[in-house]
């Protein structure tokens, strides 16, 4: 068997989420190739054939690369994979960009966001917001799948021994062009990554009221994120959301702060090993799911947790 | 421009899913079903370019069984100005019902299709990218805002990190993200206009799309249950289980 898997990266670094699709590429078992397709991201190929479980790494440098527009990188993939048995990417914005077009060109259909690998061809995933966990089997020859990447362990980043091959193709549909990002500025973990998460909700009531649960962010060095609730009244940036259409987490420690807990919203973090919600209203459906529980005004719950620690 | 939006009918977003006690599948009788929260940002989108003037028609498409002619009613009362249901089983996999809409597509030559980036039960979001790959057109995944300029649109994504800037060239695919816009809601009198709009039926053999068995549902279960948690007393005891109990915090 062997896998094509698609690498997540920035130009600049290999993203952890390539190593967590790398431990599912593990559990598939067989050869993995991986794909640094961008622009002078030559220092990511470097990183990534150190990952344990690389074969191979295929570099494509190309100025059309840069931002990995689907409209480029398709053909691409789609030209490689008719040498592999699978294609895998893992369940970040790229990956869901990216390969359901692929998938279409090769005329097979795609499994989204598995979280268990049941055999060669059967895997798990979540449906209906994660109130219903489906096994799926795949009746197509080649299998296009994105992995949910906090379902899997990480493979170790460094130990790995892989050669690196450069690719010459280069594809540009000339049907798309980048514009400009903005991305946001943190000195704080990575989301999805993050061993801790402390997420804040309507019941924080402003923007400025985030500070509070940054702060308790920092105290725990932990990510912040935020309920749909928050992001939609503005108290904080739409790429933090957690829930079925924003990230999905899974820390050790999830601690929910003025969060009812929406169906949608546990979707994002009901897997998170302990969680503890502070809410003043002793109802909200957040503490069917929580661990701990504390029926706590959250302006003077959180100030005194963040003295505590 | 003639502005083509998919819709699809899923259960309510409020209801939470029950799984059949056989495993079989997700229970769906008597359930509440609405048109699916991103499919209603999509309409909302189309119904604002031609409020601009930038879209001339709107036709609202819907795969599925004659049910779904719910849904595309309430897209018709919120604005399309044209219906199509295609006759077939709502459990289609986004591939198949990706060539559909790509036939539609071919018959219909719209400037820009808009979808939703996923729909709510089977959670996949592929079937824009799919029909973008099948037309051949360039995709804006994730739109949290779209400006059609000429031939152009200028769509800001959602992407992980932050936000995204693309220029693509029309016709093109579009698929909607929750803060592109905030949909209206359909009044009496457009209720009872859209009952008088035209709906066309079709079936795949009409489009000539021959539906094939990509994947098979073997089983569907419910996730495991936490074990129900406790409420403590203070902030104090709180940190005390944290520190010895669950051992998360050092």
């Amino acid at each position: 068997m062997k896998i094509l898997l698609i690498a997540e990266h920035d130009n600049h670094s290999l993203k952890g989420a390539t190593l967590n699709t790398l431990g599912a590429a593990a559990q598939l078992g067989g050869e993995v190739t991986l794909l640094v397709a961008g622009s002078g991201c030559g220092v990511v190929a470097e990183q990534a054939a150190q990952a344990v479980g690389v074969a191979k790494v295929l570099l494509a440098d190309q100025a059309s690369y840069a931002h990995q527009l689907a409209e480029n990188l398709a053909p691409l993939v789609v030209e490689l994979a008719a040498e592999y048995d699978y294609v895998l990417a893992p369940a970040t914005s790229n990956g869901k960009n990216l390969l359901p077009r692929v998938a279409a060109l090769l005329d097979v259909a795609q499994l989204s966001d598995i979280i268990a690998v049941e055999s060669a061809d059967t895997f798990k995933r979540p449906i209906y917001a994660g109130n219903a966990i489906a096994t799926v089997q795949s009746l197509d020859a080649k299998k296009v799948i994105t992995v949910r990447t906090t379902a899997f362990d990480a493979v170790a980043a460094t130990g790995g021994n892989a050669s690196i091959e450069s690719l010459t193709q280069a594809v540009d549909a000339g049907v798309s062009a980048h514009v400009k990002d903005e991305l946001a500025v943190s000195d704080r973990p990575e989301l999805t990554a993050a061993g801790v998460v402390v997420s804040g909700g309507r019941g924080v009531g402003s923007k400025e009221n985030f500070a509070v649960i940054e702060s308790l962010a920092d105290k725990l060095n932990a990510a912040v994120g935020a309920s749909r609730a928050a992001v939609d009244a503005g108290f904080a940036p739409n790429d933090i959301q957690v829930g079925q259409t924003g990230k999905i987490v899974a820390p050790s420690l999830y601690v929910a702060v003025g969060i009812s807990g929406a169906i949608q919203h546990l979707a994002g973090m009901k897997d998170s090993k302990v969680i503890v919600a502070i809410n003043k209203d002793e109802e909200a459906p957040i503490f069917q799911v929580a661990d701990y529980g504390l029926v706590a005004d959250l302006f003077e719950a959180v100030p005194e947790l963040v003295n505590a620690l | 421009m003639k502005v083509l939006v998919a819709v699809k009918r899923v259960i309510d977003y409020n209801v939470k899913a029950r799984v059949k006690a056989d495993h079989s599948d997700v229970d769906l009788a008597n359930v509440k079903m609405a048109i699916n929260p991103f499919c209603e940002i999509a309409v909302e989108e189309a119904v604002r370019l031609k409020e601009k003037g930038v879209a001339t028609e709107i036709v609202v498409v819907s795969i599925g069984d004659k049910s779904c002619q719910e849904q595309i009613r309430t897209a018709l009362a919120l604005g399309a100005d044209r219906g199509i249901q295609i006759e077939a089983d709502l459990r289609l996999d986004s591939l198949n019902v990706a060539k559909l809409l790509a036939k539609v597509v071919e018959q219909e030559q719209p400037g820009l299709v808009i979808l939703g980036k996923q729909a709510i039960d089977s959670d996949n979001n592929q079937t824009g990218q799919m029909l973008a790959a099948l037309t051949g057109m360039p995709q804006a995944t994730f739109a949290s805002e779209l400006v059609v300029e000429g031939q152009q649109a200028k769509v800001t994504r959602e992407v992980d990190g932050g936000l995204q800037t693309l220029a693509i060239n029309l016709p093109a695919v579009v698929t909607t993200d929750l803060r592109l816009n905030e949909p209206r809601y359909a009044s009496l009198p457009n209720i009872m206009k859209a009952k008088k709009k035209p709906l066309d039926v079709l079936t795949p053999e009409q489009l000539g799309v021959a539906i094939k068995v990509h994947t098979k549902q073997l089983k569907v279960e419910p996730p495991a249950e936490r074990k129900g948690g406790i409420k403590v007393g203070s902030v104090a005891e709180l940190v005390d289980k944290l520190k010895n109990e669950a051992k998360v915090l050092s």
